[in-house]
């Protein structure tokens, strides 16, 4: 096993550093500061009951710096912590920064928001909570939007799935790799609820070509379609503030009504409900 | 009729002209006016995984629809109530619908729903049945407050028990089990009450078939609701302010505490 | 889950800052290592897999074997084998006494 002992490597794959790792190379060099850092241990106390290991950082990494000299705070989840699944306390980090980055921006002070979304969704383990955190989270993304664009970014192995799907979609501007699979339900998921004849789940190609981020930028759900490199994807998001894009894909009602009017549905498409 | 469309049809004491999934109603409740919109059972809903109440590709957009048209219609006026009537089985399972890009749909309900709010429209949610996962996210969830019937068919939660069994390779009596450990994995309405986000948790003589009298107890609640977030607007991060989150989600508050003070780079 | 603890006196070296490494993802782990309080070098275990605290013992020995140091070490396991512990532990080691080198959690005030 190689250990990787970049700092601030471009040469990197961006889906395989971890969540610190990539808000490290998003940030200018030398401008990574973390808050609420794995040394403070602002765990989740409802996982060692139910026999799970916390994490020190509990999943997210919530850091401050500059992007292309300006001030922003990156909230990079870990995908490979529980699939990246969201509960009370990696929640409130990243609703609770998107509401500071909102106070300030109220007050005239610009902080650009980035999140890097590897994530299954709700944390099942703590459920109510998160979904609570979760709905605080969109609560600040729609007011946010207001004042400077939030970008997501979905590049990881996990996906964007659940509750943070739909935060993607409230999201002003999507940068996502080939990598990356972008949706509110996840193939394990729709197989588990709809039957192996509705997808299966094992099928990468039927996955990636239906919910894969090339499919999404195809369809105009995603912004940015970038290789899987940490350099591409810093230069994407310093391109998108550069730029001040408009329009939130979530208020596109009548075209996007449109396009699932025009929808074709398979004949036999059906089952139980 | 699901118990969602009951209660829509007797808050509304209209006959409901909108077909579809998605009914929509406009009242007058001695001069406050509001919108009612509940999700409910259509058989001849053109995608099937969405014919049972679900929130499917088609409901997300007409929720969004319907509150924008609330929105622009309400423009130059007094900000109408928005009143999303919950009781949803949960989001629709399909691939069809994610090749539509489901999340996107939802996205949309749930940020018109915070748009109305932020535009000043008081939006106050009635949970009736079930409030579920990523549907609750978007028809529900924006809402700046919530009121819930007390009755043990109110469920809160994110995957039916036996999905969760499941997916945490547990068995469906040690999931149930866990709730009374953890109480956010616990399902009954109570016990989301306890995390501080349920203004309001009505008693009513039958929530399937709401009498008369369960009409004006929900009515007056939900005027008063309204009058209350015109007096002072209110969101989702208001809830961390209730007695119960001081206590059931004091981590919430620590964590942003912490945010705050290390925010900014000490001197 | 299972919580183990373990010390020894105190090596001559000690670290020049603190450093984590790592992620609690399937068979792998993080390490929070600090420099040691006092004269001994202590490190606890939070570990997915119950009852392999002679292997835990077995690792940590040997790391202490072969590295003269003073630390304190917080190690959140999901079941990773003994090399990768060993590997994680050289990493956060390695990190720990290059100077120079940005700490990867400078030091914070405590609250």
């Amino acid at each position: 096993m190689t250990i990787p002992t970049l700092l601030h490597s471009t040469a990197a794959c961006f889906s395989e550093l971890d969540a610190r790792e990539r808000a490290r190379a998003l940030l200018d060099a030398g401008s990574f500061r973390e808050l609420l850092d794995p040394f403070q241990r602002v765990e989740s106390p409802h996982l060692p009951p139910q026999g799970i290991v916390p994490q020190s950082d509990d999943g997210v990494v919530v850091a401050r710096g500059l992007i292309d000299g300006q001030q922003a705070v990156v909230l990079s989840i870990e995908g490979n912590y529980q699939g990246g699944s969201i509960g009370e306390v990696n929640g409130a980090k990243i609703a609770g920064a998107l509401e500071l980055a909102l106070r300030d921006a109220r007050r005239g002070r610009i902080i650009r928001p980035v999140l890097v979304l590897d994530t299954g969704g709700i944390r099942l383990q703590e459920a109510n909570l998160g979904i609570l955190s979760i709905s605080e989270m969109h609560a600040a993304i729609v007011e946010l939007r207001e004042f400077v664009p939030v970008v997501g970014i979905v590049a990881g192995r996990i996906g964007c799935f659940g509750g943070m799907g739909i935060a993607a979609g409230l999201c002003s501007v999507l940068i996502g790799s080939e990598i990356g699979r972008l949706g509110l339900n996840g193939p394990e998921v729709i197989e588990q609820e709809a039957g192996i004849a509705e997808l299966d789940a094992r099928d990468r190609a039927r996955i990636w070509a239906t919910i894969g981020c090339r499919r999404r930028y195809e369809q105009g759900d995603l912004d940015c379609l970038v290789a899987d490199d940490a350099a591409t994807i810093v230069r994407s998001v310093c391109e998108t503030f550069a730029e001040k894009p408009g329009g939130a894909r979530s208020r596109a009602v009548a075209e996007r009504r449109r396009r699932i009017d025009e929808y074709s549905l398979p004949a036999a498409a059906g089952g139980p409900q | 009729m699901s118990r969602g469309l009951r209660w829509h049809a007797a808050l509304s004491a209209t006959t409901d002209a909108t077909a579809g999934s998605v009914r929509v109603a406009d009242v007058d409740w001695s001069g406050e006016r509001a919108r009612i919109i509940t999700v409910g059972p259509n058989r001849s809903a053109r995608f099937p995984r969405a014919r049972g109440g679900q929130v499917g590709i088609e409901e997300g957009w007409a929720i969004a629809s319907e509150v924008r048209d609330a929105i622009e219609q309400d423009r130059h006026g007094t900000p109408r109530a928005i009143v999303p009537i919950v009781d949803a089985p949960g989001q629709a399972f399909g691939v069809h619908e994610e090749a539509l890009a489901l999340h996107l749909s939802l996205a949309a309900a749930a940020d018109a729903y915070a748009s109305a709010r932020l535009a000043g429209h008081p939006v106050v949610a009635l949970i009736v049945g079930k409030a579920i996962s990523g549907a609750f996210l978007a028809h529900g969830l924006q809402a700046g407050a919530l009121i819930a019937l007390d009755d043990g068919a109110v469920e809160v939660h994110v995957m039916s028990q036996a999905s969760v069994a499941r997916v945490t390779r547990r068995s469906e009596e040690e999931v149930a089990a866990l709730a009374r450990v953890v109480p956010s994995t616990a399902r009954d309405i109570h016990s989301f009450a306890s995390l501080g986000a349920i203004d309001h948790l009505l008693a009513v003589d039958s929530a399937d078939s709401p009498t008369a009298r369960d009409v004006q107890t929900a009515k007056t609640c939900v005027i008063d609701a309204i009058r209350e977030l015109r007096a002072r607007p209110r969101g989702p991060r208001e809830r961390l302010g209730s007695s119960e989150a001081q206590r059931t989600r004091a981590l919430s508050l620590h964590v942003r505490k912490l945010l705050e003070e290390q925010w900014d780079a000490p001197a | 889950m299972e919580t183990l603890e373990f010390s020894c006196p105190a090596g001559a070296r000690k670290p020049l800052q603190r450093v984590h490494v790592g992620v609690v993802a399937s068979g792998n782990l993080e390490v929070l290592m600090e420099p040691a309080v006092g004269i001994v070098s202590q490190v606890v275990v939070r570990t997915s897999a119950n009852g392999f605290g002679e292997r835990w013992r077995a690792v940590i020995d040997r790391f202490f074997a072969r590295h003269d140091v003073a630390v304190s070490v917080a190690i959140n396991d999901f079941g990773a084998t003994p090399p990768t512990v060993l590997l994680r532990l050289e990493q956060a080691i390695e990190e720990a006494f290059v100077i120079g080198r940005a700490p990867v959690c400078p030091p914070t005030l405590r609250p």
